[in-house]
């Protein structure tokens, strides 16, 4: 990195409270352009939390959220609604996989298309020539990206239907849908068998660099963390402990403790 | 076989205690004197004792269709065959075109009153369209859905007191609005509402409009209603009341064309597809960009907006309104027309609500026991058919990889 | 002051009433997450079954006292019997269900119970006997309490008390709290959850009954759609203080039937019900929790 990064997402001592519980404690974290940053932590870090403060779902106690999209204003997102996070560019997924299960794989793909289409109550119903050539590129859209993470053959299938490494990655089409220029992944390798898991750390690979969208992603598996990540947090107990390149990290004895202290990750 | 048996057994002896009191026993307290009922006591046990046999085997069919769903990797790859004959032109044009003459030529073969009873039963398909919009589509359980129809009416018949120069072409699209209107300004305050809390909050909200209805006299007239309504009009030609009733009858089978045209475009539109994520999973769908308050808004007001409508129709087929028309009652059987049909699936509202408003009618010794099986087809549709009689089916979409090309799979 | 006295009694009496019925509500909320709408409709075939008891008792000659005792023990037994029956038909295929799906079995269930009771019995109303007599000690403040409030506050008390003891302190409240807490974890642990529900069920149902048979004897007259009503009040009661919360149902029950009694004393009796579902609408809106109840974040 010689010359200096732009910056996308820069988050300053963000803060998270319930009740008497401090979820997130003062998290500083930034994604630049071209980037693949990966939070890492024990369960219960505040990782998830912080991803909910981020895209707008929880609203941070304390603490800054600064977007600043590529050719676009620089803003403080605090207290924005999710769909006003989704449409300034930032698109998520879910660790718990939260997909429109009784519609098809197409149609979740192109509810990512919304906040970029204008078609109004009187529109959908006159079906104008515009309006017909927006669905149609709607339908375009889902179908290039569906190639992309090779769910093409399913897509007049119930999303409910598919396999759940398919899940996964039909919740990562359905955020890229959005045109988001940081996409943020909440463990998108959880409950993938190993197989799986390369097929996805290519595919994040391919989205970060030929697509240059910047990524953040929350996950366990450290084999695909410490492949993929440019950069890495790490967190404990809603703190940051740590950040560093995978090197730096993997030597961090603090790292080291937080994991062998809790005894269940392989790092 | 025999501990079924005497499963089955138990349970009807069950039902008899439970019925007991209920079905066998009544009690003059005036007179002081006591019925007894003992032949309900021999129904109820036969009844419970098939009934039983029947519900295990359904039971136990649903269980076998999951796990077979689960081991062919979850497709339901047999349609039904009401959805296949929706999926093949060559089947359902000839039944189209089949239906169009018999609602055309209807009228002429058959008396007024059927007419009559043909037209309520229209209203009610509006209604289970509207209402499929918000419950179906986008899945709030609005059980005040009835307050809406009810401002329809009024809409036209207070309007035709104070402004009759309006006429009823202009009411129906006041009405209409009107309605819409009524469906967003209840919807702000309930935007944040889970799906329970709305139920019940539409709930009182429907009870409300039918109070304010009966006390407010001074605009309302009350509880004694408003009469002499002004049918719909044709040129301001003068009709007989046969004409007019025939008349009512072709411009209910248009509103009802109108309405399928239009719920059916949005069903499949950026709009209808965020009705339904919403339904799906409201936290994703706002996640991926979609504006919840909006979206419910406008789910609330076109969904009141149809009631709004054809309540202004109501107004003039009847020609006299009171609140009893608008109890909670009309919002049970239109919710279980949308249950019944298949939310979501605007083939299935159609037939399920000319079969339950149509079946009362013509089987009199059935009216009486209507609101009951209305309510038991609600509990066993949630239980065996929850996607209802004729489910949604998808629309799908052609995959072209440079150019051209969509259709309707 | 006596018209005020009044009004403050008998809002205190039809709070306990509310607050009797709000705890099935509340109770079954609190462990599956459902609004019961077919609890009013146990409240009612509650009060049906003590009035063709009473009825049937009278006609044979049984006297007073007795005919109360007897009708109310009866009517509890059904009214258990009807919650248990309607959890097992109309909910408990559901488990799994998506969300929509009990509710609006549930719809279907109260539905379905009403028209059972108007077609089995009467569409009228039917005179209800006075069960609870009238006390002479009472007589000096007869115009502002009369014996059957002073007999439904006395029960309602009784049976509130007996719930919180009973959650408290035995197994089975052990295991409806857990199981409230935690399905899943619960059904580890072997609790058996079905049975909690149906306990649960049983429990609600039983107060409802309690609260129909006195209600019945109090304002004299019942009929198959009493239910309707007072299952939504209830419902408002208990979510004013905070659904699945118990002693909220109590308190949420008081405070709404003092602001009904109120407000029909003071401003108009017409408009009663629009108050109560105007309370629920505005607490739903402002205070989502209710009086008493948590604020819950929802799992993403």
């Amino acid at each position: 990195m010689a010359d200096a990064p732009r910056k996308l997402l820069e988050v300053r001592e963000l803060t998270m409270d319930f009740g008497g519980l401090r979820a997130v404690d003062s998290v500083t974290l930034e994604v630049c352009e071209n980037e693949i940053v990966a939070l890492i932590g024990p369960n219960g870090a505040g990782k998830t939390t912080f991803f909910n403060c981020v895209t707008g779902i929880y609203k941070p106690t304390r603490g800054e959220i600064m977007v600043h999209p590529p050719g676009g204003q620089s803003r403080k997102i605090n207290g924005f609604k999710p769909n006003r996070v989704t449409e300034m560019g930032m698109a998520r997924t879910f660790q718990n996989i939260r997909l429109f299960q009784n519609m098809t794989v197409l149609e979740n793909v192109m509810i990512g298309r919304h906040c970029r289409t204008r078609t109004s109550i009187l529109g959908a119903i006159m079906r104008s020539p515009g309006v017909t050539r927006e669905e149609r590129e709607t339908i375009d859209r889902a179908y290039a990206l569906l190639e992309k993470v090779g769910l093409v053959d399913f897509a007049d299938e119930f999303a409910k239907n598919l396999p759940y490494g398919a899940q996964r990655r039909l919740e990562i089409a359905r955020a890229m849908a959005t045109d988001p220029f940081l996409l943020l992944l909440d463990e998108p390798a959880a409950g993938m068998n190993p197989q799986e898991t390369r097929e996805l750390d290519e595919l994040i690979v391919r989205i970060g660099k030929e697509e240059g969208i910047a990524i953040l992603l929350i996950e366990h598996d450290m084999k695909l963390v410490m492949n993929i990540s440019d950069r890495i947090y790490v967190m404990e107990y809603g703190k940051k402990i740590a950040k560093g390149t995978p090197q730096e990290i993997r030597s961090n004895p603090k790292v080291i403790e937080a994991y062998l202290g809790e005894g269940e990750e392989d790092a | 076989m025999m501990a079924s048996m005497k499963r089955s057994i138990l349970v009807a002896l069950w039902f008899v205690f439970l019925t007991f009191p209920l079905m066998v026993v009544r009690v003059n307290t005036l007179k002081n004197t006591v019925e007894w009922r003992w032949l309900n006591m021999v129904w109820v046990f036969v009844g419970a004792f098939v009934l039983h046999n029947l519900w295990r085997w359904a039971l136990d069919k649903r269980q076998k269709s999951r796990k077979k769903a689960e081991l062919e990797d979850g497709a339901e790859a047999d349609l039904h065959i009401g959805q296949r004959l929706l999926q093949e032109p060559k089947l359902y044009r000839p039944f189209l075109l089949g239906l169009a003459v018999v609602a055309l030529l209807f009228p002429w073969v058959l008396d007024v009153y059927q007419v009559n009873i043909m037209v309520l039963a229209l209203i009610f398909v509006v209604l289970g369209l509207g209402l499929n919009i918000t419950v179906g589509l986008a899945g709030l359980l609005d059980l005040g859905y009835v307050a809406f129809f009810a401002v329809g009416a009024y809409s036209y018949a207070l309007i035709n007191q104070h402004f009759p120069a309006l006429g009823f072409w202009s009411c129906l699209p006041i009405g209409g609005l009107i309605g819409a209107f009524f469906g967003i300004v209840l919807g702000f305050p309930i935007l944040r509402l889970r799906g329970d809390y709305l139920a019940i909050v539409t709930l009182g909200f429907g009870s409300i409009a039918k109070i304010v209805i009966e006390n407010w006299e001074e605009f309302t007239s009350g509880a004694k209603g408003i009469a002499n309504i002004p049918r719909p009009g044709l040129f301001g030609i003068d009709m007989s009341i046969e004409g007019a009733t025939i008349y009512t009858y072709y411009l209910m089978v248009l509103m009802v064309l109108f309405t399928i045209f239009v719920t059916n475009r949005l069903k499949d539109s950026r709009i209808g597809r965020a009705w339904m994520a919403l339904r799906e999973d409201e936290i994703a769908c706002v996640a991926m960009g979609v504006d919840m308050a909006r979206t419910k808004l406008s789910a609330y007001a076109l969904g009141a907006f149809w009631a709004g409508a054809v309540g202004v129709m109501f107004a003039a087929r009847n020609t006299y309104i009171n609140p009893n028309s608008f109890t909670f009652m009309e919002s049970a059987i239109v919710l279980s027309i949308v249950v019944l049909g298949g939310m979501g699936s605007i083939v299935g509202v159609i037939i399920a609500a000319l079969v339950l408003i149509l079946m009362p009618e013509y089987l009199r010794a059935f009216a009486d026991y209507r609101m009951l099986v209305f309510g038991a087809v609600m509990v066993l549709m949630m239980i065996f058919r929850p996607q209802g009689l004729i489910a949604n089916v998808r629309k799908t979409y052609a995959y072209r990889r440079a150019e051209r090309g969509e259709n309707h799979g | 002051m006596d018209y005020f006295l009044e009004l403050f009694c008998s809002g205190l009496t039809r709070g306990s009433i509310y607050a009797l019925i709000a705890l099935g509500y509340t109770m079954v909320y609190g462990i599956i997450q459902l609004i019961n709408f077919a609890h009013g409709e146990i409240y009612m075939i509650g009060a049906f079954v003590a009035l063709i008891v009473a009825g049937v008792l009278t006609i044979y000659g049984f006297s007073g006292f007795s005919i109360l005792i007897l009708a109310m023990l009866i009517a509890m037994i059904y009214a258990a019997a009807y919650g248990y029956t309607l959890e097992k038909i109309a909910y408990q295929p559901l488990r799994n269900a998506p969300r929509l799906s009990p509710l609006i079995s549930a719809i279907g269930a109260s539905l379905f119970l009403q028209n059972y009771v108007l077609l089995a019995q009467t569409p009228d109303f039917l005179p209800f006997p006075q069960l609870v007599p009238d006390f002479a000690f009472m007589e000096p403040i007869a115009h502002i309490i009369g014996s059957s409030e002073l007999v439904i506050l006395v029960t309602s008390a009784i049976s509130m008390v007996a719930l919180t003891l009973l959650i408290k302190y035995t197994r089975m409240g052990k295991a409806m709290r857990a199981t409230q807490q935690d399905m899943v974890m619960a059904r580890l642990v072997g609790i058996n959850v079905d049975r909690v529900i149906s306990v649960t069920f049983i429990i609600g149902s039983v107060l409802a009954a309690i609260g129909g048979v006195l209600v019945g004897s109090y304002i004299g007259q019942i009929n198959f759609y009493i239910g309707f009503m007072a299952g939504v009040k209830a419902f408002t009661a208990a979510v004013l203080g905070g659904i699945g919360n118990i002693p909220g149902a109590a308190l949420g029950g008081l405070v709404l039937g003092l602001a009904e009694s109120m407000a029909a004393g003071y401003i108009s009796s017409a408009y009663e019900d629009v108050f109560a579902f105007g309370v629920l609408v505005l607490i739903l809106i402002l205070r989502p929790a209710g009086l008493l109840g948590k604020a819950v974040k929802q799992k993403v």
